[in-house]
């Protein structure tokens, strides 16, 4: 009897370990693609600086070497040594004020205008004129409204993440199947119940892509936002390297920008694969 | 008002519609008049283009007639309501919700306790049979599985008149015929008026008590056509297809006049 069942039992194991073997071949493979090509990349400029002598640019261990002081401090003992920590919590503040100011916004505001014919009809047009502005051309207005301090920065980082999601939230709401609605309606939902409960959900896949790509421009916007004369943040220290000549304090702020802006960017994914789960088109 | 005759659930009173399309208007309705009593299965029947659909929209509260009105239980329809419930041919069940969820949907609305949604919701899945599938989304689900979570959805919502536009359309002959036997036995245990739209004239003949003709260009209702076989039927019996022939030859001599006196093999 014992004997059938591992016979059995055998095959049906051996192909499902082989695959589970596999699987996880191939997910060390997209590992070691995806950090190799960076540490290539990093080793191309390495060569680059040798090779043509350029004071200019600094090489990956002078940037490394700046990375270190300033996250730790202990090699240059100067006003970056150490602040690491400081500059990112500065920016964060900015960069979340006004991203979550942004969807506090534009989602209510972009539910209403796809649902609501009159407000659409109303602010349609404007929202068509005002958004090929460049969140840099609001630069001058944006100090003369708010002068020289954190708020000029949270109202372009606003400004530049708020089109995204108004603009898909719009979207979302405009392609959702109108026989949702009407079952909603049958099933005697009506008013803020039908936004809370219907409106939203059925739009959030677009919602939640508005948040995406709004997240990523209010990472490019902190540095801009920061050139406002703020003493401290990521954009001010990638500032003052410019104006102090210090290439590879430049690099560093870039470095430590890009890789926040990723790590924030898998936080959003996560939370939206988990949100979305329920839809197919959303999986990964 | 007109006095209404004992136990009618639906009359439709001189409803008429017209659409705008570009420039044109199009009457989609000429004036229908129709009383359906309760607990009874009637089958709307015709070309597509015959508003059909329309006038299940029109009672449904989805559309407004030009004229006329629609009475349930002596009150007009101005607006949807949880009295009737529209299963769609497409199921319309919301994807981010699970299949309990969906059937709770109408209890829900009505502020009821959590505990008695639940309760609800779980008798529905039972009617329609789908307790192992209770916890999955729509997506995960056949299509047969979406059409029973949508009846039951709005029968939870205590709908006394089920609006069926299409519901097995989309579905493969095997799964509509098994969903048109649990119909039939929901039909049965609960007794709600079934307002059916297809334009297959064997499902008409099987599932109904009376069937409407209905013709296009505008549309209206040509014959009333009441079926007297006895339940359950059988669709291979001569009785069953007599009707059945009776039925076709009706349909087809309002969508193609001209071939009206050919013989029927065309």
């Amino acid at each position: 009897m014992s004997e059938n069942v591992t016979a059995l039992g055998e095959p049906a194991q051996a192909p499902a370990a082989a695959r589970r073997r596999r699987r996880a071949f191939e997910a060390l493979q997209a590992v070691a693609l995806g950090a190799g090509f960076p540490i290539l990349l990093v080793f191309l400029w390495h060569l680059a600086v040798i090779q043509t002598g350029t004071r200019l640019i600094p090489s990956p261990r002078q940037v490394g070497v700046m990375m270190y002081d300033f996250a730790f401090g202990g090699v240059y003992d100067d006003a970056f040594s150490a602040t690491i920590l400081t500059h990112i919590g500065k920016s964060m503040q900015r960069v979340y004020g006004g991203f979550f100011l942004a969807a506090l916004i534009g989602i209510p505001l972009g539910l209403m205008i796809g649902r609501i014919k009159l407000l659409r009809h109303l602010l349609d047009p404007t929202i068509s004129l005002l958004r090929p502005i460049p969140v840099t051309a609001w630069l001058p207005l944006s100090m003369i409204f708010f002068g020289l301090g954190p708020n000029a920065a949270i109202f372009l980082v606003f400004l530049g993440a708020f089109y995204p999601i108004l603009l898909n939230t719009i979207f979302g709401v405009r392609s959702v199947d109108a026989r949702l609605f009407e079952a909603a309606a049958m099933l005697g939902c009506s008013g803020s119940a039908m936004f809370r409960q219907v409106v939203f959900p059925a739009a959030l896949p677009a919602i939640v892509n508005g948040l995406r790509i709004a997240h990523g421009f209010a990472w490019i916007l902190i540095v801009v936002g920061e050139m406002t004369g703020v003493p401290t943040g990521l954009g001010a220290v990638i500032m003052d390297g410019r104006t102090l000549s210090r290439t590879d304090l430049v690099v560093t702020g870039m470095i430590v920008i890009g890789a926040l802006g990723f790590l924030t960017d898998r936080i959003i994914v996560m939370i939206s694969n988990r949100l979305l789960r329920w839809s197919p088109q959303h999986h990964g | 008002m007109a006095r209404l005759p004992p136990q009618t659930r639906l009359a439709i009173r001189g409803v008429t519609k017209r659409f705008m399309a570009d420039d044109d208007e199009i009457e989609a309705l000429a004036r229908v008049d129709l009383t359906i009593l309760e607990g009874e299965f009637v089958c709307l029947i015709g070309a597509s283009g015959c508003g059909k659909s329309t006038l299940l929209r029109i009672v449904a509260g989805f559309e407004e007639p030009t004229a006329g009105e629609v009475l349930i239980d002596r009150k007009p329809v101005t607006c949807p309501g949880s009295d009737r419930g529209m299963v769609f041919q497409d199921y319309a069940l919301f994807p981010w919700m699970t299949v309990k969820q969906n059937i709770g949907f109408g209890p829900r609305q009505r502020q009821l306790p959590r505990r008695e949604v639940e309760e609800i919701a779980g008798e529905f899945v039972r009617l329609v049979g789908l307790e192992r599938f209770a916890d999955r989304y729509p997506s995960q689900l056949s299509g047969g599985m979406k059409q029973r979570v949508a009846i039951a959805r709005v029968l939870a919502n205590n709908a006394n008149v089920l609006l069926m536009d299409e519901p097995f359309g989309a579905l493969d002959a095997l799964t509509r015929e098994q969903l048109q036997q649990e119909l039939l036995q929901i039909w049965a245990r609960t007794r709600v008026t079934i307002i059916f739209v297809t334009h297959s004239v064997e499902e008409a003949v099987l599932l109904a008590d009376r069937v409407l003709v209905m013709s296009a260009g505008p549309g209206r209702i040509e014959n009333d056509i009441a079926i007297d076989l006895p339940r359950p039927r059988d669709v291979s019996s001569p009785e069953f297809n007599s009707v059945r022939r009776d039925v076709a030859r009706r349909l087809t001599s309002h969508i193609a006049p001209a071939h009206a006196l050919a013989p029927a093999g065309r």
